[in-house]
């Protein structure tokens, strides 16, 4: 099966701006974690789909790369949620906002 | 030996340093083996190089560690000068100061502030050996100065309270004005002959300047200047008695034994500068006699203990000026060795007792504790017997007898210089004992909370004992004739002429002010002796009220220089200039408000800045 790379560029595009909606208008921390998540989900599919296209597997490496550091990020915001929910005793990003200049 | 002359100086600078980097880390009686310890070592090689010096019949010597500055022909080096002079300060610094270290160790133990004050200590023990052993003036400045900032540091220790803070900035105002008077000095002397090293100087002046001469007159004039501020002399001397809110054994060290005798030890460094101006060599005695005057009777009218021997430092030190002026230099320089050991065996005695009285300052408020602290009462007796001169017995008696008839016989002394001296002596006899009876006999009025020990009692047996003992090196004529000091010192120092000779003479001089002591301490006797006083501030008559405010000094400068000059900066607070600065201030402050706006806190605003920025920057790539 061939996919056309316009539509798998279309494809990563749509689920980035998804991510990028969710991200600004959850308050939920959580929610705006995974969207970060589907985000760079997105751009990982964009590199995939280059790669494809090129006939190389240049972009899986990176792929992988996204991947490794997406675990990483993962686990450093989720003890921050943790933090933040014992410090404010609630999920809401607008509630943490003492660092106003 | 000699060579280990600049271990003296630098084993307090280690101490400080130690102290200053490490003190919170080690523990309390580590720093005060520190604090203590490097100021007995220099003391015990003080001694040794001592002994070395009179060995080698006290000629001079020099020891230049490195060239600290070169330009422009200005080039001091940091280098030592050892002769008569210095060794003697240099023995009164290191082993009065290491007896107050001591003493310090115990007085201090509870203060959170412990290691700090051994830090600043320290820090003046080495700052006032520069100033005494260095060989060119702008090394003297250094320590000078030096030891105004320690001195600044430690009034002003216990610095929650804001009168303390008050005391020790005026300490350090007032005497830079002398400062600066010396500074200018320096520079002058500095044009004339291309150096500033001492001896240079010393031994080119009368060669190059006219006895009488303009330039000569104004440079002594200048350098006077200095030592007036640094030793509290007229018109300076209004700090001293403030500098009181500093710890007891601060006002021991500081101001009583060292550093206000600073002002002495320059004079008689460059002696040969004020040989070379009689006018100011007079007016050096004129204001030695007045000062002796004033602060004796103001210390007459002082109820606080501490401000009794504040008052009594600018008297005694007037003296050591009167002896200046009259060109007794011996006569003042063991003046001052003798009054560095019985003052500060009196600081120390004092402190032991406002130590113990709960901080309690006011001799209304003492009253028999003779029974109750023997030893504090027997080494202050002493002390108090030295400087109120009772014959034969103290060494006060020896120093203030030889200047008192110096003032008198020298070719510069006059009978009148000789009866304001036998005046000052009458006063300074009534007002000690005055305090003595007030403090120690009488009515108890408090007990005393605690009991000095063994670190604070052997420095007042020390020095006690060199309160007695210490005259015996330099008796009169007709009482045995010893002249191991003046010897000492006149290898540096020119012999007094004498122009009224005669032994008979002398005597009965000597009796006199025998007489006039007795009579005061009789006096103190019958008027304070076992006398009840309302337990509070003493009922002043106008006058006497004048002499407990230090004859209006601080009133006059007040209104003469404090106010206008206050006045003169609250109008030119808001000139023009101001505006343009306070204009640029608030501008950006402005800014800041507005960019401080942006920084809301909420992370999703700053998501959403970032989406912005992005499409704007990709915007800009893609559609150029």
């Amino acid at each position: 099966m061939n996919i056309p790379m316009e539509q798998g560029i279309l494809l990563a595009a749509i689920l980035f701006c998804l991510g990028l909606t969710g991200l600004l208008v959850r308050r939920n921390v959580i929610f705006m974690l995974m969207s970060v998540e589907v985000m760079l989900n997105a751009a990982g599919l964009a590199f995939i789909v280059g790669g494809a296209a090129q006939g190389n597997a240049d972009g899986q490496v990176m792929f992988i790369f996204i991947l490794a550091m997406t675990a990483a990020e993962v686990s450093v915001g989720l003890a921050l949620i943790i933090r933040m929910f014992k410090e404010f005793k609630s999920l809401d990003i607008d509630k943490a906002s003492t660092m106003r200049g | 030996m000699k060579e280990y002359l600049w271990l003296i100086v630098a084993l307090p600078f280690v101490g400080s340093l130690v102290l200053a980097v490490a003190g919170g880390k080690i523990s309390r009686l580590a720093s005060a083996i520190t604090g203590v310890g490097t100021v007995t070592l220099s003391a015990v090689l003080s001694i040794f190089i001592g002994l070395d010096f009179l060995n080698n019949n006290g000629t001079p010597f020099n020891q230049t560690l490195w060239q600290w500055i070169d330009v422009a022909g200005l080039s001091p080096n940091i280098a030592f000068h050892l002769d008569s002079v210095s060794m003697t300060f240099i023995f009164v610094i290191t082993f009065v100061g290491a007896l107050i270290h001591l003493y310090s160790a115990e007085f201090m133990w509870r203060d959170e502030g412990f290691v700090r004050f051994f830090a600043f200590m320290n820090l003046f023990i080495g700052f006032m050996l520069i100033l005494v052993l260095a060989d060119n003036f702008l090394f003297m400045y250094l320590g000078w100065e030096g030891v105004g900032l320690c001195s600044f540091l430690l009034i002003g220790f216990w610095y929650k309270d804001p009168l303390n803070g008050h005391a020790a900035r005026k300490a350090f105002i007032v005497t830079r004005v002398g400062d600066t008077a010396m500074a200018i000095g320096l520079f002058i002397l500095f044009m004339t002959y291309h150096t500033l090293n001492i001896q240079d100087i010393l031994a080119n002046a009368p060669n190059t300047w006219a006895v009488g001469s303009g330039i000569a007159m104004t440079t002594a004039f200048l350098l006077l200047g200095g030592a007036l501020g640094k030793s509290a002399q007229l018109p300076l001397q209004t700090w001293l008695p403030d500098a009181m809110a500093a710890p007891s054994p601060v006002s021991a060290l500081i101001h009583a034994a060292t550093m206000v005798t600073a002002g002495v030890y320059l004079i008689a460094r460059t002696h040969v500068l004020f040989e070379l101006a009689p006018v100011v060599q007079t007016v050096i005695a004129v204001i030695g006699a007045v000062t002796l005057l004033v602060a004796g009777l103001s210390a007459l009218n002082q109820h606080d203990i501490k401000k009794v021997l504040a008052y009594s430092t600018i008297s005694q030190i007037g003296y050591m000026f009167l002896a200046l002026g009259v060109g007794a230099w011996s006569a003042s320089v063991f003046h001052f060795m003798i009054h560095a050991f019985f003052k500060a065996l009196l600081f120390l005695g004092a402190g032991a007792v406002i130590w113990a009285m709960r901080d309690e300052h006011n001799m209304f408020k003492m009253g028999g504790l003779w029974k109750k602290m023997p030893i504090v009462f027997w080494t202050f007796l002493i002390g108090a017997s030295s400087l109120a001169a009772l014959p034969l017995i103290t060494a006060g008696f020896y120093s203030k007898d030889k200047i008192l008839w110096l003032a008198y016989a020298s070719d510069k002394g006059s009978g009148w210089l000789w009866l304001a001296g036998l005046t000052g002596a009458f006063i300074t006899a009534l007002y000690t004992f005055r305090m003595v009876f007030l403090t120690f006999f009488g009515k108890e009025n408090a007990e005393p909370t605690k009991h000095p020990g063994m670190m604070m009692t052997i420095p007042l047996v020390v020095l006690a004992v060199l309160s007695l003992v210490g005259g015996f090196i330099e008796l009169p004529e007709n009482m045995g004739h010893v002249n191991l000091f003046s010897d000492f010192i006149e290898k540096t120092l020119p012999i007094t002429s004498i122009a009224n000779m005669g032994h008979t003479t002398e005597f009965i001089f000597q009796l006199m002010s025998a007489v006039v002591a007795i009579g005061g301490v009789l006096l103190a006797y019958q008027l304070y002796f076992n006398k009840t006083f309302p337990a509070a501030v003493p009922k002043r008559s106008p006058l006497q009220q004048f002499f407990f405010e230090g004859w209006g000094f601080d009133w006059m400068y007040n209104t003469l220089i404090v106010i206008p000059i206050v006045f003169l900066s609250t109008i030119d607070k808001k000139d023009f200039l101001d505006y343009f600065y306070q204009g640029l201030a608030s501008l950006a402050k402005q800014l800041n408000s507005i960019l401080s706006a942006s920084q809301n806190g909420k992370v999703r605003w700053y998501a959403m800045i970032l989406v912005l920025g992005a499409i704007i920057t990709l915007t800009l790539i893609l559609y150029p």
